[in-house]
């Protein structure tokens, strides 16, 4: 069934949560509105205000409370209006959420979801790719999904996850990028890298936002018959390290892309990981294209100057190819 | 401040409110000893002075159907809860033995099988968590009561507002006890807080509070008895700010010389454990020398548990390891 990336997220959740009563929604404006971006429009009428909390706007109560409840038995999932408002409840996600399995050896079985990126002429707190500062926490996983079958097969994963997920959808993808995705019941298990472009002679390794614009560059290229592979990790934690290597030891070169900014990015671990593991199999320097390191600006001119694109990537490939 | 004359307390019960502050009394005294020895590490936080809060409080719900979230000094609690001597110290000395396996230790004990949910470093984070803990149960048409804590320094965190607020709109059976022991590691109340009584902000929530001696544990148990059965009548969530004093420093670390001399001799004449002997003794409940022999029994139980947990190795180092994620992800070193 042809579905938007954002219908397909809402279809996980709707399934979920007729399959499972332990799981409820909590959020800003999800209820009678539907949330900022309609993405829960029509649950609090099928699922009711006990399971479709509007809260208020207390990002710290709604993920703590949400931690209680999953402490509790509950499958919580809770929606951030903007991911960059996180960081209101950034203590309880990483103090508390990410901890717990540790310490106490209790699950905390919930999932924090919102729209997070840029490329849509938002401002800085409404366009951060923030994903790294939880794959650095320890204790969360972390889901950034590029295409609408994955983001339906990935949410749903989260949901019965025994650990805190923190899933990052892309608001640039929402409604942009539509697909087939799978009616029913559909699982992509955390931590499966996906090859959505074969390829022999570079690898791109991207996430989220990225994979669009890495496919883009590698039609770019092909027509000077460079053939790109494209590696979509899907999930920053768990990484699947394996499919990245294997793909880099078949093409012999690496090309990391994420919109984020580039100092501190996980594009840095995955380089790492490349350099400490197939380091004999390199022909050219494992190269990053990200964001320049600043907070993703308003105006049009100066965001396209800031987030990384197509254009940026294509030469990206050309220079490592000339290795 | 509101006072209330205790009536009808059966005798035993008021035994038992006493044996559960002295093993407070005593678990702290014998951290403090372990300190100094050189036995208990990183920060040992006594709840001297201030036992009759966790357990006037703690004895107030039904250990079978509530649930508590205690802070770091509130060790009373754990016992009314059915904590073991044994697992409190070999969680307090880490321990191979320790339910959270030496990953973490100061008070931060969890034990779900008892209904007990511990505490993180940084204050007011548990406060929503014990409101969701609730929350999750009204769903489903349960009353849960949960009991949580904070000082007068944690009281001013942002998220014990968010959480407050939050409880007060859902009429969360939550209880937030503000133990006001009048300095937050070093900084006085002065320089904490501009309302005269924090219990006075229960007002802009919309929920019930009040502020008590801190120091009469049946006071304490009167006024949480209160909170419990208005949370499960319904009526949401309530705010009791106790009033006592600190009487080490914020852990065994700090000398505490920046409180003066005569308030800490004030508040020893109020001793909770002490004034609550002398007042089963006059009563004809337990005499001073039958409460005495109740000390040494407990005395006698907490340096067995310290020896049986001394004699435990340190937990074995792969432990660290492991766990970090309820499904493993394969984590790097």
């Amino acid at each position: 069934m042809q579905m938007t990336y954002l219908e397909a997220i809402a279809d996980a959740i709707r399934l979920e949560m007729r399959r499972d009563e332990r799981v409820f929604l909590i959020g800003e404006d999800i209820g009678t509105y539907g949330g900022a971006f309609k993405l829960t429009k029509g649950f609090l009428d099928e699922f009711g205000s006990k399971r479709v909390i509007d809260a208020p706007i207390s990002e710290a109560a709604i993920i703590g409370a949400s931690i209680g409840a999953a402490l509790n038995g509950m499958r919580p999932v809770v929606e951030m209006q903007f991911m960059d408002f996180v960081t209101n409840g950034f203590n309880q996600l990483v103090t508390v959420a990410g901890t717990t399995a540790y310490r106490w050896s209790i699950p905390v079985p919930m999932v924090v979801r919102g729209p997070s990126g840029g490329g849509v002429g938002a401002n800085p707190f409404h366009s951060r790719n923030s994903e790294a500062w939880f794959a650095h926490a320890t204790g969360l996983k972390v889901v950034c999904p590029a295409f609408a079958d994955d983001a339906k097969g990935l949410m749903a994963a989260s949901m019965r996850d025994d650990d805190p997920v923190v899933f990052f959808e892309h608001k640039g993808l929402y409604r942009k990028i539509k697909g087939e995705v799978p009616e029913g019941e559909y699982i992509v298990p955390l931590g499966k890298a996906r090859v959505v472009r074969q390829g022999m002679h570079c690898s791109i390794i991207a996430y989220g936002s990225a994979v669009h614009m890495a496919l883009a560059a590698a039609e770019e290229v092909a027509k000077e018959g460079i053939d790109v592979e494209i590696v979509d990790i899907r999930t920053l934690v768990p990484f699947d390290e394996e499919t990245v290597l294997e793909s880099v030891r078949k093409t012999h070169r690496a090309i990391i892309v994420h919109e984020a900014v580039l100092t501190a990015g996980f594009g840095g671990e995955i380089a790492a990981r490349i350099a400490d593991k197939a380091f004999s199999y390199l022909d050219a320097p494992v190269k990053r294209v990200a964001a320049f390191d600043a907070p993703t600006p308003f105006a049009p001119t100066l965001e396209q100057a800031v987030l990384p694109n197509s254009t940026v990537i294509a030469n990206t490939i050309r220079q490592t190819c000339s290795f | 401040m509101a006072r209330k004359k205790t009536v009808g307390i059966p005798a035993e019960f008021r035994r038992e409110m006493l044996r559960y502050m002295l093993m407070a009394r005593e678990f702290d005294t014998a951290m403090l000893r372990l300190y100094r020895q050189g036995k208990a590490f990183g920060g040992v936080y006594s709840q001297l002075g201030n036992e009759a809060v966790s357990v006037g409080s703690a004895l107030a719900l039904d250990r079978t159907r509530d649930v508590l979230f205690p802070m770091h000094r509130n060790i009373g609690g754990h016992f009314v809860f059915g904590q073991t001597l044994d697992q409190l110290m070999l969680n307090h000395l880490a321990r191979e033995g320790s339910q959270m396996r030496g990953t973490d230790g100061t008070g931060h004990y969890a034990d779900p099988a008892l209904r007990i949910y511990g505490n993180v470093s940084h204050l007011g984070a548990m406060i929503p968590v014990a409101a969701g803990f609730s929350m999750a149960d009204a769903m489903r048409g349960i009353t849960t009561v949960s009991m949580t804590y904070i000082g007068d320094g944690g009281a001013q965190v942002g998220e014990v507002h968010e959480a407050l607020n939050f409880a007060a709109v859902h009429k969360l059976p939550l209880i937030l006890i503000i133990e006001n022991n009048q300095y937050a590691y070093s900084t006085p109340n002065s320089l904490e807080f501009a309302c005269e009584r924090l219990s006075d902000r229960a007002l802009g929530y919309g929920m019930h509070g009040v502020t008590i001696d801190g120091t009469d544990v049946e006071i304490v148990y009167d006024t949480c008895l209160e909170a419990v059965q208005r949370a499960r009548r319904g009526e949401g969530p309530s705010l009791i700010e106790t009033v006592t004093m600190r009487m080490r420093g914020h852990a065994e670390h700090d000398d505490f010389s920046y409180v003066p001399k005569e308030l800490l001799e004030e508040w020893a004449a109020k001793d909770p454990v002490e004034r609550y002997i002398d007042r089963l003794d006059a009563g004809g409940v337990l005499s001073r020398a039958q409460a005495e022999e109740m000390r040494t029994e407990i005395l006698a139980q907490m340096i067995e548990a310290i020896d049986r947990a001394l004699d435990r190795p340190w937990p074995a180092a792969e432990e660290g390891l492991r766990n970090v994620f309820m499904t493993p992800t394969g984590e790097q070193r």
